[in-house]
């Protein structure tokens, strides 16, 4: 095996440009910015982060099969709802029932797409509205905000810390990593790929293609719905005006971690990278202080447009 | 072909239409004050503006592309607007439409010469316009008192609102650009098989571009009436969630997901159809929630009967 080195600088920054251009913000961002690397300001990042990380990683199964989720964004509003009403019967019907409901949701979402033949795009577009729809049966059309008792235990879940950390900093990094494990170390992280590689050949090779779907889509509902009981738990209440444009954040970190839209390919470590990089930009124009905070989606658009550019033509 | 077999197909065709004939008589039979001048005016100025954008997310999804960023581009022109009003209505709708062409040309370009995916390139504007719209406008609502700009959004021509009539007359242009011009046929041979077009010797590139290109300058056009009829830029709402709408209606009017097809007719039915659900519900009392939930079942209704046929 002869590889130029040319060509190996190529392939490490296909592989690792995001995590290349992580570092690179970190480094300025921390020279730049007194603030930006003290401690207060790192957990804060962190947990940030830990939301949109938490449906990341569902999104990243669902895109490498080659389909898409735009239900994530009102699942999560919807699973903080959730959270936040049930909480008035304790921890476990707060976490469960938003973990139950959006995994349902996730499942037919699954199934339509899975045993029809309609678009991944369409199916999740109509549970979207499906979605917000419900949330605002559950509050009596958005007059209705349920707050979660402070002395509950399941704002513990949200506001608890270790070392600072908040708890969903760990909830975040536990599943990905358990995501990670899946992906590549089992066989249905094998029948992943091979569904979204090549469907017709993974069919006749026996791949269980519709069970795998039905999974990955039952997955993103349930990590959606996890998220948003996070979040409720944080902020002791279920807001139900959270989550619109959350799918599209989702899918740019998981494309700007090296996933493929096109299925086939991808990493949950990626999908963490760019969940870092988006909450780095995210805190620098903050830090920054007198750039317009509407320059935050701009930038965010810039980067997202480089780096699929950048990925492209690498690949060429 | 059997009877049953060919009745599914003719539903898988017409469907569209059936619903909104049926809907429409619901409406005249079971619903008060649904029969009156005033509430269709207010039904098609309404659409209008949905109308406009779904036209060119048919041309878009007509090459198996998608166009995200048409909301974004809606608020990009409504924010520029203001800048501009002040050398008369005409040079500023003309900046605001150059500026959804400058658009939609970078996302074909992204698009066709890059080789991004279209749900991708466009993602990347939709992030960006709008926050590029709310930096252009200050994060601001800006008042507009032009009234030559006003009568745009308010006032009528031969009878019709304004914008109703461009939206009208703007379809027709698109049916025939599709049905009777070298391009239009050029669009659905690109969209129905890139390779292949390709081979045949077609100027894909050109054509993709084209096609996002007028996406794009719909887009504004939708921007510019919206504004005016709102006498208000206000970029940080104008056109939230378009782009799905725009989408629902083309697909439920029958043109698929997969390219290689545009249905013109079907698509104004299709904005047809989901502005008279929405009005039949509401004119019901029944709760957004529920009527949400109610259209979320007529998409995949709909998307379901029309499946692509294997």
């Amino acid at each position: 095996m002869t590889t130029t080195l040319a060509s190996t600088r190529t392939k490490v920054l296909q592989r690792q440009g995001a995590a290349v251009a992580l570092v690179v913000m970190v480094a300025v961002a921390w020279l730049v910015f007194p603030r930006f690397g003290s401690l207060d300001n790192v957990r804060d990042l962190a947990l940030q982060g830990s939301f949109l990380a938490v449906i990341a990683i569902g999104m990243t199964f669902v895109i490498i099969t080659g389909g898409i989720d735009l239900s994530v964004g009102s699942l999560y509003a919807l699973g903080g709802v959730l959270a936040a009403y049930g909480s008035q019967w304790g921890f476990f019907t707060a976490l469960l029932l938003p973990l139950a409901v959006c995994g349902l949701i996730g499942v037919i979402n699954g199934l339509l797409i899975a045993r029809t033949s309609m678009a991944p795009f369409i199916v999740t577009l109509a549970s979207l509205l499906f979605a917000r729809g419900l949330l605002l049966v559950i509050t009596d059309e958005g007059a209705t905000t349920y707050q979660i008792a402070p002395d509950s235990a399941f704002v513990e879940l949200g506001r608890g810390t270790v070392l600072g950390f908040g708890y969903p900093v760990f909830i975040a990094l536990v599943l990905a990593l358990l995501g990670g494990l899946l992906l590549n170390r089992t066989n249905f992280g094998q029948n992943v790929f091979a569904t979204g590689g090549a469907e017709q050949s993974a069919v006749l090779m026996g791949v269980p293609v519709a069970r795998t779907k039905v999974l990955v889509y039952a997955m993103s509902g349930t990590l959606s719905g996890l998220a948003g009981a996070l979040t409720a738990a944080y902020l002791q209440s279920g807001v139900t005006v959270i989550g619109v444009g959350t799918e599209l954040d989702a899918i740019s970190v998981v494309v700007i971690g090296g996933t493929l839209l096109t299925g086939g390919a991808g990493t949950v470590l990626g999908t963490m990278i760019g969940v870092g990089l988006r909450t780095v930009i995210q805190n620098i124009i903050n830090q920054i202080g007198t750039l317009d905070s509407n320059f935050q989606s701009v930038v965010s658009g810039v980067f997202l447009l480089i780096v699929v550019v950048l990925q492209r033509i690498l690949r060429r | 072909m059997t009877l049953t077999a060919t009745r599914t197909r003719w539903l898988q065709d017409n469907g569209v239409y059936v619903a909104v004939v049926a809907l429409l008589l619901f409406n005249v039979l079971f619903t008060s004050n649904f029969l009156t001048m005033g509430n269709f005016r207010t039904q098609l100025i309404q659409a209008a503006p949905v109308l406009i954008v779904a036209l060119g997310m048919a041309l878009v999804i007509g090459t198996e592309g998608v166009d995200l960023s048409v909301g974004a581009v809606m608020a990009l022109a409504a924010a520029l607007i203001p800048l501009y009003l002040g050398y008369g209505p005409l040079p500023a709708i003309l900046i605001a439409l150059a500026v959804g062409l400058a658009a939609g040309g970078f996302n074909g370009f992204l698009v066709a010469r890059v080789g991004i995916q279209p749900i991708v390139a466009t993602l990347a504007l939709l992030v960006a316009g709008r926050g590029l719209a709310l930096v252009i406008a200050n994060g601001q609502l800006v008042q507009l008192h032009d009234p030559a700009f006003l009568a745009l959004g308010t006032d009528d021509f031969l009878g019709l609102p304004i914008s109703v009539l461009v939206a009208g007359v703007l379809a027709i242009l698109v049916a025939g650009l599709v049905n009777r011009t070298t391009f239009g046929r050029q669009l659905v041979a690109v969209g129905g098989n890139r390779r292949a077009a390709h081979l045949a010797g077609l100027p894909v590139s050109r054509v993709l571009i084209g096609v996002y290109a007028i996406t794009g300058v719909l887009a504004a056009v939708a921007g510019v009436l919206a504004t005016s009829r709102l006498a208000a830029s206000d970029p940080a709402d104008i056109g939230l969630l378009m782009e799905l709408s725009a989408i629902t209606a083309v697909v439920v009017g029958g043109t698929p997901l997969t390219g290689g097809k545009v249905r013109v007719l079907g698509t104004v039915m299709g904005v047809v159809l989901m502005q008279l659900v929405r009005a039949t519900l509401i004119k019901h009392n029944l709760p957004d929630s529920i009527a949400q939930m109610i259209q979320a079942a007529i998409i995949v209704a709909a998307v379901y009967v029309a499946r692509e046929r294997r």
